[in-house]
């Protein structure tokens, strides 16, 4: 006995720590030492090339005079917000329907889940073509029901939201994970609920959605990572513009670390993220007290 | 005698109709609502596919022709030659199956030592491991970028695949969540006749969860074949570009050719989409256990 642990429980820790040990090795040069080594070029001024020059704070006094931190802070909250907003009823409307016995449902389920297959670069590329204003597909479905001709990616608001409306074309994926939460409930309350005489709607309010608080939940702490990282769309199809309305966090980032090659700015930007998500996710962890609801009876 | 089954068949047929009219009808607003759902979904892919085949006369057409006047697949030969369609398309495959031999040796190993060995502190450090799936990889590329630069390995596949061979939070869930449905009995048996940890792992734990191994191999060569910020940093010089950064060959000149562009994307994703529609069955289930990591 040594540490209280007899014999064989050492040796089985050993064993364990010997099966997980790719894992631990690629946590420490992967994980932990990058998020060590960004906090420490955030201190410095370093263009990828020569040594690192320790600058104390002034890459984060920089962040505060440069306007486009806030704008592309702005853009992309505005991003996650309201993806989120209008994708978390999309989906779970998208999984009651899906919830129907329908034999064909194989079939919605492969249109609906394709999308999230195809990789996000060919998909922005799809969309320019989509939301072209003059020969684009979208634009002539508009016209059929006399919307004039939208200039999608010319106009700063409307990119934005192209790019927030092209986000739900990852809903059929998260329908799917709504979707194994309503089978997870159990019939007996919804009998019971018929046999007081509840309306769907009663019982949608007060079994269905109670329910499945715990994967709202768990999709918005996903969604919020995700939305946060957006990156691609802006890079492919809107290049930050119109008049920076699509400049995302990231994406300024990017420009920053390997096109501007201020290493150290962007290592300071990135620290940032770190905390602007950890600070979000607590938020929402916090918040959903009210409302989730683990056990209903 | 013969009349009165023919009347009460007629009669029970008649029911069964009248009751999946009814169920039809009651059914209906979420029918249509998943039909016009399914016809937004398929539309990207259906454009790109149909854009593919048009010549340019036919694109500059308003309203756009919702199938192509005639079909132009020598367009496919053009995009080829338009760009080093074939050495992307090795280069690509090359790093997808690596990293995809990665994930599938690290992953089973490690997801073993979290599930199917008792020892101290394994589940507090799992709740590690689950953890590092929120942070996002933006926040440690710069840092990254620069340790592989040291390494020598920007402008080489290695900053794309090795990192598959230390295991991947995702993975190791799906697969320590099918290993902890096996019985620990069936271990403890084969301990007792004398079976290492490893070949318990070779000769009875793999053989069972094998669906859970295609579900990583799959996720694995769909996230890799996907990626396009990682190989658009560590890929600078050209002759070592991915798909997915070379597609943007098309846009160098100053007019975009869609249906060049089409054509090389649904050539880029077709991989992808044939594995979609010969595993749907296991990408469905993968997504449903990774939700589990709550």
């Amino acid at each position: 006995m040594y540490l209280g642990m007899t014999r064989k429980e050492w040796r089985n820790m050993g064993l364990g720590l010997l099966f997980i040990s790719p894992w631990i090795a690629g946590f420490i040069w992967l994980m932990l030492y990058p998020i060590g080594y960004t906090l420490y070029l955030g201190f410095t001024k370093y263009s990828g090339f020569g040594d690192a020059v320790w600058i104390g704070l002034a890459n984060y006094q920089r962040m505060f005079s440069d306007t486009l931190i806030a704008t592309s802070l702005y853009n992309t909250l505005y991003y996650t917000f309201f993806a989120m907003l209008i994708g978390v009823p999309f989906t779970i409307l998208m999984a009651l329907a899906m919830n129907r016995p329908f034999q064909e449902v194989s079939a919605y389920r492969a249109a609906l889940y394709l999308p999230s297959v195809l990789p996000l670069f060919a998909l922005s590329f799809i969309v320019i073509w989509i939301l072209n204003p003059r020969y684009g597909l979208l634009n002539f479905l508009l016209s059929l029901i006399g919307v004039p001709a939208i200039n999608w990616l010319g106009d700063p608001t409307w990119a934005r939201m192209a790019i927030v409306l092209m986000a739900q074309l990852g809903a059929g994926q998260v329908a799917l994970i709504y979707l194994s939460g309503l089978r997870a409930i159990p019939a007996s309350l919804y009998e019971a609920a018929t046999i007081d005489g509840a309306s769907s709607l009663q019982k949608f309010r007060s079994i269905t959605l109670p329910l499945l608080t715990p994967v709202i939940l768990y999709q918005s702490i996903i969604g919020i990572g995700l939305g946060l990282q957006v990156f691609t769309q802006a890079y492919i199809i809107t290049d930050g513009g119109p008049n920076n309305a699509t400049m995302f966090y990231v994406f300024y980032l990017y420009r920053n670390a390997f096109s501007y090659s201020q290493m150290g700015y962007a290592s300071a930007m990135a620290w940032v993220l770190f905390v602007i998500s950890l600070f979000l996710a607590f938020v929402v962890f916090r918040w959903s007290r009210r409302w989730v609801i683990y056990d209903l009876v | 005698m013969q009349a009165a089954t023919v009347s009460t068949s007629g009669a029970t047929k008649q029911l069964r109709t009248r009751r999946s009219m009814r169920r039809l009808l009651h059914n209906l607003p979420s029918r249509l609502m998943l039909i016009t759902f399914s016809l937004i979904f398929f539309t990207p892919f259906y454009w790109m596919v149909v854009t593919a085949l048009k010549d340019s006369a036919e694109l500059a057409k308003f309203p756009p022709t919702m199938l192509p006047q005639t079909l132009h697949w020598e367009n496919f030969a053009a995009a080829v030659d338009y760009f080093p369609f074939v050495r992307f398309m090795l280069n690509t495959l090359l790093i997808t199956l690596g990293a995809m031999i990665g994930s599938v040796i690290s992953n089973p190993l490690i997801a073993y030592g979290f599930s199917r060995i008792q020892w101290r502190f394994r589940d507090s450090i799992f709740y590690l491991v689950i953890a590092t799936i929120f942070i996002p990889f933006p926040v440690i590329m710069v840092a990254l970028f620069d340790i592989f630069a040291s390494l020598g390995w920007v402008n080489t596949f290695l900053p794309l695949i090795v990192p598959a061979f230390f295991g991947n939070a995702t993975y190791i869930f799906i697969l320590r969540q099918f290993m902890l449905q096996i019985p620990q009995e069936i271990s403890d048996a084969a301990r007792i006749d004398g079976a290492s940890e490893l070949r318990i792992l070779f000769s009875i734990i793999l053989p069972l969860i094998t669906p859970a191994i295609t579900v990583v191999a799959i996720f694995s060569f769909v996230g890799t074949w996907n990626d396009f910020l990682s190989p658009l940093i560590y890929l600078q010089e050209e002759a070592l570009y991915t798909l997915s950064i070379g597609l943007q060959y098309f846009r160098s000149t100053h007019s975009v050719q869609f249906n060049l562009l089409m054509a090389a994307s649904t050539l880029t994703v077709l991989p992808v989409v044939i594995l979609f529609l010969v595993f749907q069955r296991f990408f469905i289930e993968g997504v449903v256990v990774t939700a589990a990591s709550k």
